[in-house]
Parts: C-alpha cells; sequence; structure tokens
C-alpha cells in the first residue's frame, strides 16, 4: 500500500490536463447534455409526477416534491458523470486508443495515470453537480448559499464513483460487459437511495439494505445541504464516502497495475 | 553512475534479464549492452520477444528474472528517471486520436514538465523535422500510415533523448516512407543518438545497426556485427538452386560444400562461388542456377528455420 502511494504524484495532473483540454476542444458536446439534464429531469420528476405526489415530509416540516427530488438528482447527476467517465470513457482510451501506454513511455507512472483519471472523474462530476445547482438555484429550490457547499462535496463524491467504476474498468474484458455493474449497482442505487422518496416508507430491512448503497450517502448528505440544515450527521455521511473513495482508489491502483503491466 | 568499459560507455546492460508471462517464458535469460552512440539491433521471428525486451528497457514491463541497467539506473529502482531520458516509439500506434497532430505533441511535452514556450519552439522544430509542419491541425485519423509513423518518431524526440528505442519503425511503410525513416535515424545517429531497434527487415538492420543480435524464443542465438555474421556463418556468396533433385545433393555432399534444403531449393554457401556455378550448370542445367552476395537474411533464416512461428 505504501508503494503504491509512493508512486502517485502531482504528475497526474497531467492526465488531468489531457482530458481537460480534449474537454474544452469539444466543450459544446460536453457542455450541452450535462446543461439540459436538469431540466429533463426537473420538467418529468418534478413537475410531471409532481402533479401526481403531495408534498413531502421532510426533517418534520412539508415540502413540494420537486424540492424533494431537486437535491437527489444533483446526487444522481454527480453518481452519474463519476462513474460513466471512469467507466466507458477510461475503457476507451485505455483500451482503444492507447493513451495509457503512450504516456507510460514518459516520466509518468501508472498510479500517475489511473489517479488522474480519478481527478478527471471527480471533476466531470463537480462540473455536472455545479450545473445542477445552478438551474436549481435559478428556480429557487436550493437554499442559497448555503447550498454552495454541494460543490466540495460534489468532488468528494466525484472521487467515491469514478474510484468504483476504475475498479470495474479494471476487470471487464470488453466494453459491453460494463451493462453488469450499470444494471446491478447503478441502476439500484438510482432507485433506491432515497432520490424520489422517503426512505423511511420503505420497509425495515429494506432501510438496512439502502444505507449499503453509497448513494443513499450523498443524497442524504446533499438534501440537508441544499436545504439548508446543517446536521453533524452531513459529516459522517461524507466521511463514509471518503471512506469508500479511499479504498476503491487503492484496490483500483493495484487492479490497473496488473492488468496493464502483468 | 555509467559504466565505461574500454572507453565504450554502456547505455543498456542487461544481465540474465528474463520475463515470464504466467506460464509463457517470453525473454529467457538473456545478456547484452548497448553502447553509446551506436545503433543496437533487435532481430528474430515474431514471438521471439523482441517487444518484451525492449518494453523491459524503457520501464513499461518489470523484468521477472536478472538485471536491467539503463543510463546507469536500474529499472526496477529509477523508472521515472529512465524514462524522462529516453524516446520510445512503440510497435503499435499509440497517438492520441482525441487531439490534433500539434497537440499530440504539446500535451506530450507536458507530461516531460517541458515549459510552455519551450515546448512551442520545440514542437515547431520537429514537425519541420519530420515533414509534418502543414499538417499541424489535421486530426490523427486524417494521416497516412506513414505519417503517423513520422509523428511518433517526432513524439519520441520531444524530450531529447539520449537513448531511442524503436519497435519495428518502417513496417507497413512504402519503400519511400521508410527511406525517409532510415535518413531520420541516421541524422539522429550522427548527433549522438544511440538507438535500440527492433525490425523483421534484414536490408534495414544491414544498413543501420552496427551490431545485432538474434533471438528466437527468447533466447539470444547469435550476436555480431552484421558483415561479420555474414562472412563467419554464410561465407560470401550463395548459389541458389530452384530444385530438389536428390542428384543435385549427393553431388554437393560428395563435395564436401555447405548447403541447405528446402521444399523447393538447395542454398549453397560458398566463399567465391564462380568454379562451382560452371560446374553446376553444366551437369544440372543453368536455368535454374544463380549466383548472388551472401545476406543477413541468409544468416536469420539458417539460424531460426524456415518454419512460421505460432
Ligand atoms: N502481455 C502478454 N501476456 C502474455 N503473453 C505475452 C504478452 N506479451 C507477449 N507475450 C508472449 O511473449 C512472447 C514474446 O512476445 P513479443 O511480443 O516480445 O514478441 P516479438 O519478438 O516482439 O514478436 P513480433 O515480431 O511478432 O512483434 C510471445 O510468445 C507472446 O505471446
Ligand atoms: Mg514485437
Amino acid at each position: 500500500m505504501k508503494r503504491i502511494l509512493k508512486n502517485i504524484s502531482w504528475r497526474s495532473l497531467r492526465v488531468w490536463q489531457r482530458n481537460y483540454d480534449v474537454y474544452l476542444a469539444t466543450w459544446k458536446v460536453n457542455f450541452i447534455p450535462p446543461l439540459l439534464e436538469p431540466f429533463l429531469y426537473l420538467l418529468a420528476f418534478g413537475v410531471g409526477l409532481g402533479q401526481l405526489v403531495n408534498d413531502v415530509t421532510y426533517n418534520s416540516t412539508q415540502i413540494s416534491y420537486l424540492k424533494f427530488i431537486g437535491p437527489g438528482l444533483i446526487a444522481v447527476a454527480i453518481m452519474n458523470h463519476g462513474f460513466f467517465e471512469t467507466t466507458y470513457a477510461s475503457f476507451v482510451r485505455m483500451y482503444y486508443q492507447k493513451t495509457f501506454d503512450a504516456i507510460l513511455s514518459t516520466p509518468l507512472t501508472i498510479e500517475d495515470v489511473v489517479f488522474g483519471e480519478l481527478l478527471w472523474g471527480a471533476t466531470k462530476s463537480l462540473f455536472a453537480g455545479a450545473i445542477m445547482l445552478i438551474v436549481m438555484i435559478f428556480f429557487n429550490l436550493v437554499s442559497f448559499p448555503f447550498s454552495l457547499w454541494v460543490l466540495p462535496v460534489s468532488f468528494i463524491a466525484g472521487m467515491t464513483f469514478s474510484s468504483m467504476g476504475m475498479c470495474f474498468t479494471a476487470i471487464v474484458r470488453n466494453i459491453e460487459m460494463f451493462n453488469f455493474p450499470v444494471f446491478l449497482f447503478i441502476t439500484p442505487m438510482f432507485l433506491f437511495s432515497g432520490v424520489f422518496f422517503p426512505l423511511s416508507t420503505l420497509p425495515l430491512w429494506a432501510q438496512y439494505v439502502a444505507w449499503f448503497l453509497p448513494l443513499t450517502f450523498l443524497v442524504s448528505a446533499i438534501r440537508a445541504i441544499a436545504l439548508g440544515i446543517f446536521s453533524f450527521n452531513i459529516l459522517l455521511q461524507l466521511l463514509v464516502l471518503i471512506f469508500i473513495a479511499f479504498i476503491c482508489t487503492l484496490l483500483c491502483l493495484m487492479m490497473m497495475k496488473k492488468r496493464l503491466l502483468k | 553512475m555509467l559504466n565505461n568499459i574500454n572507453n565504450k560507455i554502456e547505455m543498456v546492460k542487461a544481465s540474465k534479464l528474463a520475463k515470464t508471462f504466467y506460464n509463457i517464458i517470453a525473454v529467457n535469460n538473456v545478456n547484452f549492452s548497448v553502447y553509446k552512440q551506436e545503433c543496437f539491433g533487435l532481430l528474430g521471428p515474431n514471438g521471439a520477444g523482441k517487444t518484451t525486451t525492449v518494453r523491459m528497457i524503457y520501464c513499461f514491463l518489470e523484468p521477472s528474472g536478472g538485471e536491467l541497467i539503463v543510463l546507469g539506473k536500474n529499472v526496477l529502482k529509477n523508472p521515472r528517471e529512465i524514462k524522462s531520458c529516453i524516446g520510445v516509439c512503440p510497435q503499435e500506434n499509440n497517438l492520441d486520436p482525441d487531439l490534433t497532430v500539434w497537440d499530440n505533441l504539446r500535451v506530450f511535452a507536458r507530461y516531460f514538465d517541458i515549459g510552455r514556450n519551450e515546448a512551442r519552439a520545440r514542437c515547431e522544430e520537429l514537425l519541420h523535422f519530420v515533414g509534418l509542419f502543414n499538417k499541424k491541425d489535421s486530426r490523427i485519423d486524417e494521416l497516412s500510415g506513414g505519417m503517423k509513423r513520422r509523428l511518433i518518431i517526432a513524439r519520441s524526440l520531444i524530450n531529447k533523448p539520449n537513448l531511442l528505442i524503436m519497435d519495428e519503425p518502417t513496417t507497413g511503410l512504402d519503400p519511400q516512407g521508410k527511406h525517409q525513416v532510415w535518413e531520420t535515424i541516421m541524422q539522429l545517429k550522427g548527433q549522438g543518438t544511440t538507438f535500440v531497434l527492433t525490425t523483421h527487415y534484414m536490408d534495414e538492420a544491414a544498413h543501420l545497426c552496427d551490431r545485432i543480435v538474434i533471438m528466437d524464443k527468447g533466447d539470444i542465438i547469435m550476436e555480431g556485427r552484421p558483415r561479420e555474421l555474414v562472412e563467419n556463418n554464410i561465407g560470401s556468396n550463395v548459389i541458389e538452386i530452384y530444385s530438389s533433385d536428390s542428384e543435385i545433393e549427393n553431388y554437393m555432399k560428395s563435395k564436401n560444400l555447405k548447403y541447405e534444403k528446402t521444399k523447393t531449393h538447395y542454398y549453397i554457401y560458398v566463399k567465391g562461388g564462380e568454379k562451382e556455378l560452371t560446374e553446376i550448370c553444366e551437369r544440372f542445367g543453368s536455368e535454374i542456377c544463380s549466383l548472388r552476395m551472401a545476406n543477413l537474411e541468409d544468416v536469420f533464416l539458417k539460424s531460426t528455420g524456415r518454419e512460421l512461428r505460432e
């Protein structure tokens, strides 16, 4: 473990910069979909579904359904953008484009490359979280300025989901195999982490199961922050996310090294 | 510290170098040295272990046994330092298709921590050097195979390497492209760069390399200067006979000639050969005989056999 951490250096930023350059070169393609995403979600779930749903009790007060799911949708965007960057996008760079191989003939180590990819995945989460947040602030769905704390949380949780994604990237044999983690992991989290309904409406056993899903911690933390309710639970939930990020980062560094260098 | 043997500085020193993938022995305890300012060639049939060997030199693969010292440093202990002083042209194209020609070089310069202004000057100089300046805003998939190869060479020079590792630099190029690459290599060699080169083209090895080793199934089976290898193993000339007539074989045995037999040909290895040629022509007909100079390909085929490798 010491050896792995020793091999990570500030040079990881070079990989981040490479991805950022590519992102800027195609910024229109990269920028428009995440910007439209919150509008679509809010339209479908908030306005469409919201007509059928009454106010929700949160922290013993009644809030509109739109206000309830808004922060949940921020969390989903953070998860998706981090996870998909280090799965599909990293896999294309690693497997089809041999970008990693090329970088490895420079002073960067494999650990630098993988960690740089994680930082970039987390940055994509941050961008996605930021765009969502701006839209929600615009529609007055979240408290301001306290909800700005969503930004650092986006980056931290971005590391969590990027590093989880990278673990899968280290083991899949072809790109179709990512369907498994998406179907078995991302979709259940999307549905059962308290994004669309309070966890308390679930039977008790299901609630316990839900607290094994990383997204549950993020949804809960972001909802409290966005609605401007500070509690120590937020810190606890963040600690869990940081812990998962740390473990998955170590794991994916080890597995990627094995995959690429044998 | 670089080892200095007989005033020859050792840029690479491999001692009992080995690499195993699960149960495949790709490189089997090989010993060799590469000296400063020479062009060192690694030849061998498919799967001989050439790529594996050079990958260990540029610290992409870790040796599973033995010791490998590059530029005076151990590949296991100081890969970063080694990689910052060498250039690599891999066997497979790995240019960055997400970036333009110019950005491929610029971003690569950044991996080496070359400052912005210096990088700009360097990219410009290198693109002129390989004749791709007019293509600087093109995307990679708009380049021809030869242009990609030249861009990879330019990229490998971005950090002004002392040691340049080229894995099959001219495979797939047309004669023009091949000669351009050769000229580039000669030019760089003139400027004092050391080369480790792998190739399947014997004319390329004979033309460029000061010293070669022939590998087969992970072992080094021959080592020396191309000229000397030909002279010592083959002789100066070869008589090719397009026939598998056993009469001819009996004749050669009676004359104590060195020869090799394939399904369709006899190859006779001779010093001068004019006398033998006349005799064989008289006996068996002149249409089927020809005399030519011996070359590295003869050495290669003789030492590694004529069978295809799986
Ligand atoms: N990553 C790997 N995993 C497993 N086996 C490998 C790997 N890389 C190479 N090998 C095996 O090691 C042996 C040597 O391969 P290598 O690529 O070094 O050959 P080569 O001399 O470069 O051949 P070529 O002329 O075809 O490029 C082969 O048997 C190959 O199958
Ligand atoms: Mg090879």
